[in-house]
């Protein structure tokens, strides 16, 4: 019966309550959907570096990290790309041509990272052929090499598809050489940074002008099927081959990490906030409602309920008032994030902004469903701890004045 | 020997400069199955003593006996369950739980006792017919009126089969009518089940259906009339 007493104690002002419960619903609404768009710009970010950029994966010469020139070739690496399409787990592997170069047209120039790829294998690492907004991913044959270029760069060097651009590069014997090269097509990523300097052309044309023996490479870029098996399948291979650089994403591109982290931290700072500006307004409700009813307490004192038993009765009053807000309030973020995470949000108004820091304007709100349920449990503790100052307030009642306390 | 003792009570409030005998020497012995009024102008002393008797509050000097246990001496704690076993509570007030029906006003006593749920709902429901309430039973406290409001507090303190009850002015809020139906309910309690009534009033209505008559006037025993 004191559950019941409680709960219904919690309804006598219904206004009150639901207002109470609203700000507490509100709040934790608010809290949960920041958390998830945040999770989603973060997860975005990671996913469009990984699927567009960096893979999970990447394999060099440890000597290329240093300096990314032709000269530090993979002898090995069309057994290890034999060896890595073996490995279950592994989506795609992409073996590249990679190197620094020049890029310029009559009106402009520009450094370049230059991407000898596989059209037809690449696809299966990366997203670039998908990414392409004009003209083609390498398709038919022109009287130049072709080449992919950025919208950025493309508007940098003053360039369309059709346009005529000069690539001077090192060869392997470290000579400048220059070649004319056609733009096929024109790509765009979420990530201004990445798009700028990456230039793709057919690694057979970057092997034949470079005089690089085609069957090599300088990167091998791994992706698998899930980010999870990164670290087992990176041991794997290193155990394998010793001596190369095999990196895996979180290390090449070591500030997407650091942004997850920063965002777990600013979630849990913002919970902390939320749940101390709920224990102070529940604190402050059942304080006025112990004020009220001093007499009835009084009178349940009298008639013989111990403390224990009273101050039960306010603890789950008090976690009723909030345990409702917070369900609501549970509800509401997991309908929401639910809905908009099936096609994202789109803040295409600022997307030049999001994407010259490299973040997708589309973000798909994502939360991780136990997160629903440590938030009720730490709700329910800050309820517990909430109740403590009214409950004591209560039990300090003398029981013959409290009866006759004026309301 | 009476089941409830107070010797040479005295309760001293020295919060002001001069202090305050509430009670002042109060020594008296009540039997079992008496249906007593404490009477007395405001201010004599009459609530301090009831008080006293029903353990919610500690005498400065002197001693309570109920039952032979010396009350003053018990732990709060024990003194809570004391309470609950022993002493039935009515209220001027009222002081019904507003968000319980009648019937688990009742039941709520039985319930800190510990009785089973079937028992005690069986025994809520014949209090409040024996009060004359068998059609509000799952009224709540807002729906009543004051007279049927204090005889459910009535029933209430029956509930836990004490061995007296207290009435604080229990009539002070009622109209004449539910005065005397209030009266009757507790006088044929007294006769059938030989429950011992004690009240603190100023109410001539009160009075005059008492057997016995405590005066209390400036703290001590002015008069004690059977």
């Amino acid at each position: 019966m004191i559950i019941a007493i409680a709960w219904r104690n919690v309804w006598r002002h219904r206004l009150r309550s639901m207002v109470v419960m609203l700000a507490a619903a509100l709040g934790i609404f608010g809290t949960l959907f920041m958390i998830a768009l945040s999770n989603g710009v973060v997860e975005q970010k990671i996913a469009d570096s990984i699927h567009n950029e960096i893979s999970h994966i990447q394999i060099h010469k440890p000597e290329f990290l240093q300096d990314n020139v032709l000269q530090h070739a993979m002898q090995d690496a069309p057994e290890i790309s034999n060896v890595a399409q073996g490995i279950p787990g592994i989506k795609g592997v992409s073996s590249r041509i990679k190197t620094m170069a020049m890029a310029s047209t009559a009106s402009n120039g520009a450094g370049v990272i230059i991407n000898g790829i596989d059209p037809e294998t690449e696809k299966l690492v990366t997203g670039i052929a998908g990414s392409v907004i004009d003209g083609t991913y390498f398709e038919g044959e022109s009287r130049s090499p072709q080449i992919l270029i950025s919208r950025k760069l493309a508007g940098n060097l003053k360039a369309k598809t059709g346009s005529r651009i000069v690539i001077t590069i090192q060869n392997t014997d470290g000579e400048l050489i220059y070649s004319l090269f056609r733009v096929a097509g024109i790509y765009k990523t979420a990530n201004a940074l990445f798009d700028e300097p990456n230039v793709f052309v057919r690694r057979s044309d970057l092997a034949e002008l470079t005089g690089f023996d085609p069957a090599l490479s300088t990167e091998i870029a791994l992706l698998l099927h899930r980010t999870e098996d990164t670290d087992k399948t990176v041991a794997m291979l290193e155990e394998i081959y010793p001596g190369l650089s095999i990196l895996p994403w979180y290390v090449i591109e070591p500030t997407l990490n650091m942004q997850s982290g920063m965002m777990d931290q600013f979630s849990y700072f913002l919970l902390v906030i939320i749940l101390a500006a709920m224990a102070f307004g529940i604190v402050n409700t059942m304080l006025m409602s112990i004020l009220e009813r001093t007499r009835e307490l009084g009178m349940l004192m009298a008639v013989g309920m111990n403390k224990k038993k009273v101050f039960i009765m306010i603890m789950l009053e008090t976690i009723f008032l909030s345990g409702v807000g917070a369900l609501v309030g549970i509800a509401m973020s997991y309908l929401t994030i639910t809905l908009t995470s099936r096609n994202g949000i789109n803040f295409a108004a600022w997307a030049d902004g999001f994407e010259s820091l490299g973040y997708s304007a589309l973000i798909y709100p994502t939360i991780y469903a136990s997160f629903y349920f440590w938030l009720a449990v730490l709700v329910m503790i800050t309820a517990m701890f909430a109740s403590v100052f009214p409950a004591r307030k209560a039990l300090k009642l003398n029981p013959a004045a409290a009866i006759r306390h004026e309301a | 020997m009476g089941i409830i003792i107070t010797k040479d009570l005295r309760k001293i409030y020295s919060e002001t400069k001069v202090p305050v005998y509430a009670l002042n020497g109060v020594s008296v012995t009540i039997e079992e199955g008496e249906f007593t009024s404490i009477v007395g102008p405001s201010g004599s002393g009459k609530t301090t003593l009831l008080n006293m008797i029903g353990g919610l509050d500690n005498p400065t000097e002197g001693e309570v006996h109920i039952n032979g246990v010396n009350v003053t001496t018990l732990p709060s704690g024990k003194l809570i369950d004391f309470r609950l076993h022993h002493i039935g509570f009515v209220f001027q007030s009222y002081n019904l739980i507003p968000v319980l029906t009648a019937r688990e006003n009742v039941e709520f006593i039985m319930q800190l006792q510990g009785v089973p749920k079937k028992e005690r709902a069986a025994r809520a429901i014949e209090l409040l017919e024996s009060v004359g309430l068998s059609d509000k039973i799952d009224n709540r406290p807002g729906d009543m009126s004051g007279g049927q409001q204090q005889r459910v507090s009535v029933a209430r303190a029956l509930a836990s089969k004490p061995r007296f009850i207290l009435a604080d002015e229990p009539t002070a809020n009622l109209d004449s009518k539910s005065t005397a139906e209030l009266l009757d309910i507790m006088l044929k309690m007294n006769e059938k089940h030989k429950t011992t009534f004690i009240f603190s009033t100023h109410d001539q209505r009160v009075m005059e259906r008492a057997r016995r008559i405590i005066t209390i006037e400036d703290g001590v025993v002015a008069k004690d009339e059977f």
